[in-house]
Order: C-alpha cells, then structure tokens, then sequence
C-alpha cells in the first residue's frame, strides 16, 4: 500500500469512528456499562505506546541501566501529576531528559 | 449577528484556551514527521486527512518502526475509539441534522471541540442551532493544527537529530495521561497494558503488540470494574 492511500485509510477509520455513532445511534445500543469501560481507552493503548519508546533501546531490547529516559519520565510524570498540566509535563521531561544527557 | 454566527463565534471563543497546549503538540508532529522521512506534502496530507493529533503520531511510531499497513490502520482505529464515546454523548443534540450537516460535524469532532461543545449543548438544548458551536471550535482546531504541522515541518529540517526530540512522543502521551494516574483502576490498567506492550515488542508478531496491550488493558478495566468499582468509590 502507498504511503498516501495508508493515509488516506487511515484517515477514514478516523472520520468513521467520529461520524458512526452520531449517524446510527439510537440510544439504547449504548448502556452505562459500555461507555464505562470506554472510558478506560486511554488508558487501556496510551501506555502500550508510553512503555516500549522509554525502556527499549534502538534495537527494541529492554534497556534498564543507563537510559535517560526512565528518569526524565518520573519527573514528567510527577509534574504532570500535580499540574496537571499538558504542556509543563512534555516540557519538564524534555528538558530533565537533555539536562541528564547533555550535562551529566 | 445571526444565530448562527453567534454559536460559530462562542465556539471558536470556548475552544481557545485549549489551544496552547495544540500549538507545541502540532509542532512535535510536524518535526517528527520530518525527521522519520516523510516528505512535507504527506505531513500536511496526514494533518488534512486524519486531522487527529494521537492517531497522527502513532500512524509515525509504527511506520518508523516497520509495521504493517493493516497494524498501522488497526492501531489507529483503536486510538480512535474513543471518539465513539464522544458521538455517543452528543448524538442525543444532533440526531435532527441532515447527513451532510453530520458529515461536516462528525470531522471535526475532536478532543477539544467536544469538551467545549458537550457543555454549550447541554446548556442550550433548545438552540437548533447550536452545532454551529461545533463547527466554529472544530475550525479553530483545524486552523491551528494545520499551521503549527506547517512551523513543525520547517523546525524539523533544522532541529538536530541529537536532540532526540522523538522522545517527545512518549511524553505527549503521558501528558494526555496525567488525571488518570491518581484513579486505582486506571493505574492498574496502565501497568498491565504498558508491561505487555514493552515484553511483548519483541514476541508479538507483525508489531501488534500496541493492539495486543491495548485489548488486554481494556478486558482488564471491564473486569476490575465490575468486582471493584462499588467498593471503593
């Protein structure tokens, strides 16, 4: 598949799972108990993509000596935590993260 | 004013405020598309077409990482679904629209415009209007999304790679993350999810360990919260 039609794919899977339940819902197919599990989406696939970019290595190795990463994580994590802020935890990582390699 | 306008403008208004933390996340799309080879004209392409920032940056983890299209297009579908919870809450104000009208509202159904417009539809449930406030904050995201893919693409082709700006794309997930850690159920979740994605890269095949992690998380939730749930809370 090209590049532009996996786009292109993609970008429908997108519009429908926006547009499905608007255009066919009648409201009993969805009970309190589906929306409740759906509600744990994020944090059901977020973390399966969280994980494996910070403890694996290049060659997709777990790498738990010397890596950044963990470090600069906690403290994004710990920021976020209590700002509960979006931009103060990608940028505290950051920053953690390239005070660790470039300083020390 | 019409009517019309009126919502069209509240919506760009109510939208506002959540568009800082688009600006920086627009840009890392942009940079990191770059800096995994795509071209600048497929980056825009991806911003257009998906128009959504979490399935934008996962389709670039796992194109970079080799996968295939029907991991990449599942995955993506899977980011997405969450949006079906969305539709659901707000169909019950739009089920009087006619299709184009819920074409046009079901693009730009995103993360933000939904916060804002969930709320005004709520308060205004006789206004036949009032999808307009949809329209208007959906725009405003477009817009803003579209400009900073463009500051990003231009940034990606001078930032040095040292830098390891792709490590920005764990962090804009935690980021998204950050109400969650304080709930029991969610941490327990993240745990199991983020441990099966990072064990499983290796094992599970054709790079479907995010689809894998993400469905054992979700039948975890389903279970924790038909035994656990009442006796917490």
């Amino acid at each position: 598949m090209s590049n532009l039609a996996l786009i292109i794919y993609c970008g429908l899977i997108t519009f429908l799972t926006r547009f499905s339940m608007i255009a066919l819902l009648k409201k009993e197919m969805f009970n309190d108990r589906i929306r409740e599990v759906l509600s744990y989406v994020p944090s059901a696939i977020f973390p399966a993509i969280i994980f494996p970019a910070i403890f694996l290595d290049n060659s997709g190795f777990i790498q738990l000596d010397d890596n950044p990463k963990i470090l600069a994580s906690i403290i994004a994590m710990i920021i976020g935590v209590f700002s509960k802020n979006v931009l103060a935890t990608i940028f505290s990582g950051l920053f953690s993260y390239w005070t660790i390699i470039f300083i020390f | 004013m019409s009517n019309k306008s009126k919502n069209f403008f509240k919506g760009i208004k109510d939208t506002s405020p959540l568009m800082i933390p688009v600006v920086p996340f627009g840009i890392i799309f942009g940079v990191l598309a770059i800096d995994l080879g795509l071209t600048p004209l497929t980056t825009i392409a991806m911003s257009v077409i998906i128009f959504g920032g979490a399935s934008q940056i996962i389709f670039l983890q796992l194109f970079s990482a080799g996968a295939s299209s029907f991991v990449i297009l599942s995955s993506v579908g899977a980011v997405n679904s969450r949006h079906l919870l969305y539709g659901t809450v707000l169909s019950e104000h739009l089920s009087d629209l006619n299709l184009t009208w819920k074409i046009i509202v079901s693009y730009f159904l995103v993360d933000q415009a939904f916060a804002v417009s969930n709320n005004h539809f709520k308060k205004n449930k006789e206004d036949k209007d009032k999808y307009f406030h949809l329209i208007g904050g959906g725009l405003n995201c477009w817009t803003i999304w579209q400009i900073t893919t463009i500051i990003g693409i231009y940034l990606g082709s001078i930032i040095p790679e040292k830098l390891g700006l792709t490590f920005a794309i764990p962090l804009t997930f935690l980021a998204l993350l950050v109400n969650d850690f304080r709930k029991f159920i969610n941490v327990i979740v993240i745990i199991i999810s983020g441990s099966i994605a990072t064990l499983g890269y290796q094992i599970i095949p054709y790079k479907a360990y995010v689809i894998v992690a993400a469905f054992v998380g979700l039948f975890v939730a389903f279970i924790l919260t038909k035994f656990l749930k009442k006796n917490y809370e």
